[in-house]
């Protein structure tokens, strides 16, 4: 067993995990920041996708430990002050999700989009988000999502 | 009284979703994201052989484990665990949730681990010594049916799981075959196109994999389940079935579901284990799917052979088509396996004016994981194979293909139209569509288009395709479980609505939908109705969400139950308006005389006066609550036309999707945005179909395809914006007048996304291309070789 410490959405938690376990399982299982979804155990689907350190990444690529010293924003705490995240407010506004199963990884993916392409294509959104897999929507209004949240920032 | 402010009317209006705010902020409750006091976790050891004999099953170093609970193998889950039951009347071979003596697919359960936490399960499995004697495996579906190398089941010789449904002219009820009409159909005939086409197997993959949280609570003898079902009522059924409970005695829930697609409906091994072992550990368990495990584990869909022929004159009038089916269900039966194949042959008359049609299917066991509904469910594979022989047909006769479909269409005088393979279609106007895709799409400016960019040697085709499809599933007699819906409407003391409705949900928007129509139904604020689902201990009764139901079917119950209460709602108000019933109005969150809004009573006083009626209204009890079964009177039947372009690369054979030009008609609409992203996700999966996804196993039943290294779903990059448009033709089977919408998209863009395709490289002489159009295959052809 290993000690990690990390900020989460803000707050510093430190805990015991075992090294073997992944970021996505120690956020959901430990943590209980049940927001952040598995799909798939290849890193192919992006439902695992979080903040670290600034960066989209998805959670199911690394070890807690190596997020250990590290800053997390996952899902739950993209909103501020109660204000819902202007991807949050577009996916919304769009119709961008369905189940909502893909909704949380495909957001946090499109905050990365955003923040090095603040006015992207609809070509360079979906070459984007092509790490993020979708079965519900087939990715329209989730183009038309991101592409509500650039404009309106 | 203040006037209240006017409410607008939201039937047919783009509301936002109201689901969307917890979805959206992480703050949805799935299966997985469930834990309880005491909870252990399930895992499953699986079959890595597609076909053997299970020798023994070494469970020794596995239950020495710490952390590990309970191990069972298959010959001891079912001394608790009777055999899987299946949903239609076809005869089955015995099933085990867990194999007991033989494997017949890779991937097959061999044993359960019950264990401290997912990761010590896992171990568990692994630490499991499973040794089998390998018998041949079949994987081939004509292979199979001649019973070589080995037969699957013994009661079933030549792997004949369905030896032969006959459909269409000249089939009476009781079965019998007169070849007549159709002997002769294709005797006046002036050709016959005759093609063998693969509609190839293809995995659901909703997002969210499978899960299963089961907790038998001993001191009350009660049980709980969580699953990821699309059918939480059905579930219930089954799960009390098998573990001895009454149906009074379990609680199924469906909470947040991540993605259904058909493959959510079937109630699986993993289901019945987690429940059977919850209930003889006297705890909490927790099962969740692997992606991995969910490409073996959850139903495949469609898997249909088929050999067309389509007879026409020279005219281009058909006269007869023959359609000859054989499904490859893999190595069981499951709930509706084998209903699945019998609605491509319902569907084969197509929107064409037939006059002869023979169907037969035939379903065939193989090694491979078992088949069930996936999104479509039989109808694309019957649009596919008569929209491809059309396509065909057209070529050959040098004619548009538009021309060719509009001289054969079913004409709007004709509805109700009974076709010659037993369904009756509700109502439609084929023609109207088609013009409208025509004109959406610039149809004679795209063919020019396709011409230029042929003079510049680009390889550009254009594809076009009709469907109709069955929806609205369906008339009790069609289902097995009963084919109704319920849905219990309550007007709380606070003029608050509470609705159940037992169309359970899974990224549908029913809370929005439903609430839209009780909003505009009582004439109260949108944000003052929950619609409550997914939970058999708050929704009475249910049937569930799949055939492109739940608008049509649970849409409808819902308003028969908002009328009920209603009418009783109107007698309360008239007592107190000192009126009578018939002249009182619902609207803008009042209740008052007919002309005079301003005497109005506000909705939420009437709530409060009918649960302390004093006086109470002679004849009437107190409370406003009251329920609905709806049970349609047919099905309905969406229609629509799909147009696609496609360029293929000369250098390397990829096919690229230009465009995309739908118009559907699914009758009235309640939601045109919801619409929209239900038929955008349907033809993403159809395009997929086309010209990316394919379940391939190996010829020794090991699946290749295994993970989304191997297996390809879409993703954006694969897709322009798609171009939609509906037309309306409302449904008389229900007073709604809505079909239904959840399929649409899979039934019209795979056949022309595949035709277009072929337009494409028909200058290389190729007439046909069977999916998923891999770019070698393209290639191949380009390079002049088969394709
Ligand atoms: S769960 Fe991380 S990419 Fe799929
Ligand atoms: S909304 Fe269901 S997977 Fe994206």
């Amino acid at each position: 067993m290993s000690q990690v410490s990390m900020t989460v959405n803000g707050k510093v938690r430190k805990a015991t995990v075992d090294p073997r376990v992944l970021l996505v399982y120690f956020l959901r299982d430990q943590l209980r920041l049940t927001g952040t979804h598995i799909g798939c155990d290849t890193s192919q689907c992006g439902a695992c996708t979080v903040m670290i350190d600034g960066r989209s990444a998805k959670s199911c690529t690394i070890f807690a430990v190596q997020a250990d010293g590290s800053e997390i924003t996952t899902i739950e705490g993209l909103a501020t002050n109660g204000q819902l995240h202007p991807l949050q407010q577009g996916f919304w506004e769009e119709h961008g999700l369905q189940c909502g199963f893909c909704t949380p990884g495909m957001i946090m993916a499109a905050v990365t989009l955003l923040k090095d392409n603040p006015s992207p294509s609809e070509r360079e959104i979906r070459e984007g988000i092509t790490g993020n897999f979708c079965r519900c929507t087939g990715y329209q209004h989730i183009v038309n999502a991101i592409q509500h949240a650039a404009t309106k920032r | 009284m203040a006037v209240s402010p006017v409410l607008p009317k939201l039937v047919g209006e783009r509301v936002k979703r109201r689901e969307d705010p917890r979805l959206i902020q992480g703050r949805a409750t799935y299966v997985d994201d469930i834990a309880l006091v005491g909870m252990q976790y399930i895992a499953f050891k699986r079959s890595d052989v597609a076909h053997a004999r299970i020798r023994s099953v070494d469970t020794r170093a596995a239950e020495a484990m710490d952390g590990v609970e309970a191990v069972f193998t298959g010959a001891q889950v079912a001394e608790f665990l009777a055999p899987m039951p299946i949903g239609t009347p076809f005869p089955s071979p015995e099933h085990r949730a867990v194999a007991v003596d033989t494997v017949r697919f890779s991937g097959e359960p061999v044993a359960v681990v019950v264990a401290r936490d997912r990761f010590v399960a896992r171990d568990a499995v692994d630490a499991i010594v499973v040794s089998y004697d390998p018998l041949p495996a079949v994987v081939d579906v004509e292979l199979a049916m001649t019973g070589k190398p080995t037969v699957i089941h013994p009661a079933f010789p030549n792997n004949l799981a369905v030896p032969l449904v006959p459909a269409g002219t000249g089939v009476s009820a009781d079965g019998k075959v007169d070849d007549s009409a159709i002997d002769e159909a294709f005797a006046r005939a002036d050709l016959v196109i005759s093609q063998r086409m693969v509609n190839q197997r293809l995995a659901p993959t909703a997002m969210e994999p499978r899960g299963v949280v089961a907790h038998y609570e001993p001191g009350k003898g009660t049980m709980t389940i969580w699953s990821s079902t699309q059918n939480p009522h059905i579930l219930r059924t089954f799960i009390a079935a098998l573990t001895g409970l009454g149906e009074n005695q379990v609680r199924a829930i469906a909470p947040e579901v991540g993605g259904g697609f058909g493959a959510k409906i079937n109630i699986y091994g993993e289901e019945y284990v987690a429940a059977a072992v919850s209930k003889r550990l006297g705890i909490p368990v927790k099962w969740t799917e692997d992606r991995s495990e969910a490409f073996v584990a959850t139903t495949h869909g469609r898997d249909i052979l088929g050999y067309v022929d389509l007879a026409a004159k020279r005219d281009g009038t058909v006269v007869g088509l023959k359609l000859r089916l054989i499904a490859d269900i893999g190595a069981y039966n499951m709930l509706l396996t084998a209903a699945i194949p019998t609605l491509t042959t319902m569907m084969a008359n197509a929107t064409y004016n037939i006059p002869a049609i023979r169907a037969t299917v035939t379903e065939v066991f193989t090694n491979k994981t078992p088949t069930d509904a996936y999104r479509g469910a039989g109808r694309p594979e019957a649009t596919y194979f008569v929209e491809r022989a059309m396509d065909m047909l057209a070529r050959e006769l040098k004619m548009d293909p538009a021309e060719l479909r509009r001289k054969n269409f079913i004409q709007p005088s004709q509805f109700p139209f009974a076709t010659q393979t037993g369904a009756v279609y509700d109502s439609g106007d084929y023609e109207k569509a088609l013009d409208r895709a025509l004109k959406n799409a610039q149809w004679d400016r795209l063919k020019a288009e396709r011409d230029k960019a042929r003079a510049e040697g680009r390889l550009v085709g254009l594809g076009l395709s009709m469907y109709v499809e069955v929806c609205g599933l369906g008339p009790s007699a069609a289902l097995p479980t009963g084919g109704w819906e319920h849905s219990q409407v309550t007007i709380e003391r606070d003029g608050r609505i509470s609705a159940t409705t037992g169309a359970s949900p899974h990224g549908q928007g029913n809370e929005t939908t439903f609430a839209q129509m009780l909003a505009d139904q009582f004439g109260v604020p949108f944000e003052h109705i929950t619609i409550l689902h997914g939970d058999t201990g708050v929704v009475k009764q249910g049937i569930g969400t799949f055939g492109s139901r739940s608008q049509a079917v649970g849409g409808t119950a819902l308003h028969m139950a908002g009328s009920k209460v209603k009418a009783k709602m109107a007698k309360f108000a008239a007592a107190l308006l000192e009126a009578h019933e018939d002249d009182v109005v619902f609207e803008n969150g009042t209740i008052s005389v007919k002309g005079s809004p301003a005497s109005g009573k506000p909705f939420a006083s009437v709530a409060a006066y009918a649960y302390r009626p004093v006086p109470l209204p002679e004849g009437l009890e107190p409370g406003l609550s009251d329920e609905a079964f709806f049970e349609p009177s047919n099905n309905t039947y969406p229609f629509g036309c799909h147009i696609s372009m496609v360029e293929i690369d000369r250098k390397t054979g990829e096919p690229t999707l230009l465009k995309l030009v739908a118009v559907d008609d699914a009758g009235n609409l309640i939601n045109p945005l919801i619409v929209e992203g239900q038929i955008h996700g349907g033809l993403a999966q159809g395009i997929g179909q086309a010209m990316i996804e394919e379940v391939v196993y190996n010829e020794d039943g090991q699946l290749v395809t295994g993970s989304f290294m191997d297996y390809a779903i879409p993703r954006a990059i694969d897709f322009p914006r798609f171009e939609l448009d509906a037309t309306v033709t409302p449904t008389p089977v229900n007073p709604l007048g809505a079909k239904g919408v959840g399929e649409a998209g899979t039934l019209g863009a795979t056949p022309s996304v595949v035709s277009a395709t072929v337009d494409a490289l028909s200058g290389f002489g190729v007439k046909h291309i069977d999916m998923m159009l891999r770019p070698e295959k393209l290639w191949r052809i380009i390079q002049g070789g088969q394709s």
